[in-house]
Parts: C-alpha cells; sequence; structure tokens
C-alpha cells in the first residue's frame, strides 16, 4: 500500500460457484483520483465496484479502504463511500427531500436539513425539492441520485454506469457533477461504456479483460484503439 | 461511525409509512384482497351456525397469511424497484436493524389489514369475532409470520420467480404457527376455558421468539451477496 492509497486491492479473487469473475487483482487508487473502470460485459467492472462498496464479499483477496478492511470494518467503510448506478437507488414514492432526510437519518447526520439544500442547490433542484420524485424525467433522478450519494460527503465517489438512459443534455449535466466532486477533493470510480466520457472525465484508466486488469495507468491519448487491443472491440459509444 | 440501531430501524420504519401513506398501494392491496377472500369464503361455504363457527378461525387464518405474502412481496417489491436495497446495504447501519425496521412495517400493515377483517368477518358469519383473545391472537400469529416472511421476502425479491417463490418457501415454514393460530382462535370462538388454548399461546410466543432469533442472526448472510 502506498502512502496516499485511498483504495488498496491486494491478490483479490471472486468467483461465482465455479465462474471466476476476477482473477487477482492488485490495485491501489490514491486519494482525489478520478479512474474510468473499462472492459467488455462481464469483464468484472460491476463485480469490482460492488466489493468495494461492501455489496459483495471477496472469494479471496484483501480490500482496503481510508486504511479500514473489508468485510471486518465494513461500517467505517460505507460511511466513506457514495454509490451511483444505472438505477437511482430512491424512492419514488417520496419527495426529494423526504428522500434525502431517510438517507440523513441512516447515515446518522448532523443538520440535515441544512445539508439536503444545498445538495439539492448543488444538483439544481432546488425548486423541485417538495415534489414526489416519480414527477422527475429521468435525468432529474439520476441528478438527485447524486445529491443522496454526497449527501454525507463521502471520500469516494463510486459510479456504476450512472449515464443510462440518460439525454444527452442530462449527461452533460451530470458530466459537471461528476467532475465538480472530482475538484472538490473527491476519489471518484466510473464505470461506463463511453470511452470518449471516460478520457474526459478520468485521469486514470483500468481497462478489465477476462478478470484480469488490461491496462492500468494514465487515460491514453488513443484510448479507443488501446481499448480495442485488450478487449478486442470499441463500445459503440 | 455506525448509525444506531433504533435509530437506523426507526427511519425505515417511518420511511415505509410515509411512502405507504402517499401511495396506499400496501394496505389498499392488502384490504381488497382481504375483503374479497371474505365474501368468496363466505359463498362459498354455505354453513349452517355451528359450521360457521368451526371455520371461521381457518378462514381468518388463510386469509390472513396470503395478504400478508402480498403485503411482503409488494413491500420488498419497493426496495428492489430502483435498486434502493443497495442503497439499504450501503449505509452504515447494522443489517438485523434493516430487518427490524422492514419487520416492523410489514407487521403494522399486516395488523392494519388483519383487524377491520375480524369487523368483516363478524357480520358475515354472524359469529363474535371481536374478542380480546382472538385479538391477542391474531397480534401474535401476524407477528410469528411477519417475522419469516420479512426474511424470505428479502431472499426471495432477488429472484424472478418472486412473487411465486414467497409463498412457496413461507407456508411450509410458517405451518405450525398457522396451526397453533387456527387451534387457539377456534377454541376461544367455542368458548373453550383457557386451560383447553393456552398451550397454542405458548407455542405461538415460543415459534416467535426463535424465528426472531433465527432471522436476526441470518438476515446479514441472506442479504448480504
Amino acid at each position: 500500500m502506498t502512502d496516499t492509497a485511498l483504495i488498496t486491492i491486494r491478490k483479490l479473487v471472486k468467483t461465482y460457484g465455479a465462474l471466476p469473475v476476477l482473477r487477482s487483482i492488485d490495485l491501489d487508487i490514491t486519494r482525489g483520483e478520478s479512474v474510468a473502470l473499462l472492459g467488455a460485459n462481464g469483464s468484472g467492472k460491476s463485480t469490482l465496484l460492488r466489493l468495494v462498496a461492501g455489496l459483495s464479499k471477496a472469494t479471496s483477496g484483501e480490500i482496503r479502504v481510508g486504511g479500514w478492511e473489508l468485510p471486518r470494518e465494513a461500517h467505517a467503510i460505507r460511511a466513506q463511500i457514495g454509490l451511483v448506478a444505472h438505477r437511482t437507488l430512491i424512492y419514488d414514492n417520496l419527495t426529494a427531500r423526504e428522500n434525502l432526510r431517510f438517507f440523513g437519518r441512516l447515515y446518522s447526520l448532523q443538520d440535515i436539513d441544512a445539508r439536503i439544500e444545498r445538495g439539492l442547490a448543488r444538483v439544481g433542484l432546488a425548486k423541485r425539492g417538495g415534489d414526489v420524485v416519480r414527477t422527475f424525467s429521468r435525468g432529474m433522478q439520476q441528478r438527485l441520485a447524486i445529491a443522496r450519494a454526497l449527501l454525507h460527503d463521502p471520500a469516494v465517489l463510486l459510479l456504476d454506469e450512472p449515464y443510462t438512459g440518460l439525454d444527452v443534455s442530462a449527461a452533460e449535466i451530470l458530466d459537471d457533477l461528476v467532475l465538480h466532486s472530482h475538484t472538490e477533493g473527491r476519489t471518484i470510480l466510473l464505470i461506463t461504456h463511453e470511452l470518449e466520457r471516460a478520457a474526459r472525465l478520468a485521469g486514470r484508466v483500468i481497462i478489465l479483460s477476462k478478470g484480469k486488469v488490461g491496462y492500468d495507468g494514465a487515460t491514453p491519448d488513443d484510448l479507443p484503439a488501446r481499448y480495442r487491443q485488450i478487449v478486442g472491440t470499441v463500445s459503440a459509444g | 461511525m455506525k448509525t444506531p440501531f433504533f435509530k437506523a430501524a426507526l427511519s425505515i420504519v417511518r420511511k415505509d409509512f410515509l411512502a405507504e401513506l402517499r401511495s396506499r398501494e400496501l394496505v389498499g392491496a392488502m384490504g381488497l384482497f382481504v375483503l374479497l377472500s371474505v365474501l368468496v369464503f363466505s359463498f362459498a361455504l354455505e354453513l349452517n351456525r355451528q359450521a360457521r363457527a368451526e371455520t371461521v378461525g381457518g378462514v381468518l387464518w388463510v386469509t390472513v397469511v396470503f395478504a400478508s405474502i402480498l403485503g411482503l412481496n409488494r413491500s420488498m417489491a419497493m426496495e428492489r424497484e430502483q435498486g434502493n436495497f443497495e442503497a439499504l446495504l450501503i449505509a452504515p447501519i447494522d443489517r438485523a436493524a434493516l430487518y427490524v425496521g422492514k419487520l416492523i412495517g410489514n407487521y403494522v400493515f399486516t395488523v392494519a389489514v388483519s383487524l377491520p377483517l375480524l369487523v368483516v368477518m363478524t357480520v358475515l358469519y354472524n359469529v363474535a369475532v371481536i374478542t380480546p383473545e382472538v385479538i391477542g391472537v391474531l397480534l401474535l400469529g401476524a407477528f410469528g409470520m411477519t417475522v419469516v416472511g420479512t426474511l424470505l421476502a428479502a431472499m426471495t425479491v432477488q429472484t424472478r420467480a418472486r412473487e411465486a417463490l414467497l409463498p412457496i418457501i413461507m407456508l411450509p415454514i410458517v405451518l405450525p404457527v398457522l396451526l397453533a393460530a387456527v387451534r387457539a382462535t377456534n377454541a376461544i370462538l367455542s368458548r373453550a376455558p383457557l386451560a383447553q388454548w393456552s398451550d397454542w399461546l405458548l407455542i405461538l410466543v415460543v415459534l416467535a421468539v426463535i424465528y426472531l432469533v433465527m432471522c436476526l442472526l441470518t438476515f446479514g448472510f441472506i442479504v448480504e451477496e
């Protein structure tokens, strides 16, 4: 583990029954880094993210976040992590404020109301805070999902294909929120199939292929070519 | 770092009540099911007064158990629809607090539908079902069923055939609760002395405690993957 590594992964293996999904992954992710996790479907990207989030247990190997070890110190790690997925992870029968208040209570946050208002303002939903979420567009729901994920001011923001189903303008707003979140010092780990977006948002790229790290380094200028070389095809995005 | 157990559980209860208050999906569906079931039973079993008194316990509990399955499926579907369950699992709370929160909500919804059922049955079956003893057995039996059902619903919600799977898994496990509750209810309605049905009551209490402890211990493992 390097001195500044926030996320450390050592010899990580994950199998589902006899099927190996991750084969001995070693990674160090530094505090404040913005990392894009790329790979074909089934390469193990989401599994890796779920393992870091503590949503799944590793078959073997070690994961540390902020010095805490999974799964033994999962509670401490969960408080450091915000997750945005392609599904919104919010309740569409509740208002935006009620959703954020609920999650604020789950994280035992102080001054919840002030955090809620700041969060809603940050994602441009201050005027819709009292509206039931099911009346929101997909883009607005995803912005609220970002507000939820950042409510407890996590050190790590995990994004699992958050652009799915967003139109161009909603995706651009999400881009801005991710970039802004990074400038605030957060470590970003983003899964996307869009290479152009990955190159724009991330300073480092990890390409997974068949459960192994095929490339890990600074975002190359020729990302599509590098991706094609490792994975075999270039994503449609 | 970790959110206190009861604070987390009560937050989940509050959220479930608020969502239900807004949508009325769960209690509405359960209530309608209960009403239709009792009506169907009432027309199907055209019985004399004595026979009605003997079957009313069975009708009551079959209706309650299926209404509770309907509610459990719906309650967990709410957590699954937008992947909310993952948001709960990633929060720094005890898995057991998550279980207890969902359990309290499910139990209150089941009781909220079951108590009016007693009124409907009193009218349709012309049997005095609303007694403190029957209400006590109802509260106890519904608790035992919901304890198991909440755990199993969390398990089956992640499967494709969840709506069919929950009753298939749940009914054999809650059968002892169902049996004890029907026997106790029938004994109460036939005005048997307490000594004749206190054992059934004791069985309900013991089952509820055993099921609760087992569910609290296993819930974390079940929702892990």
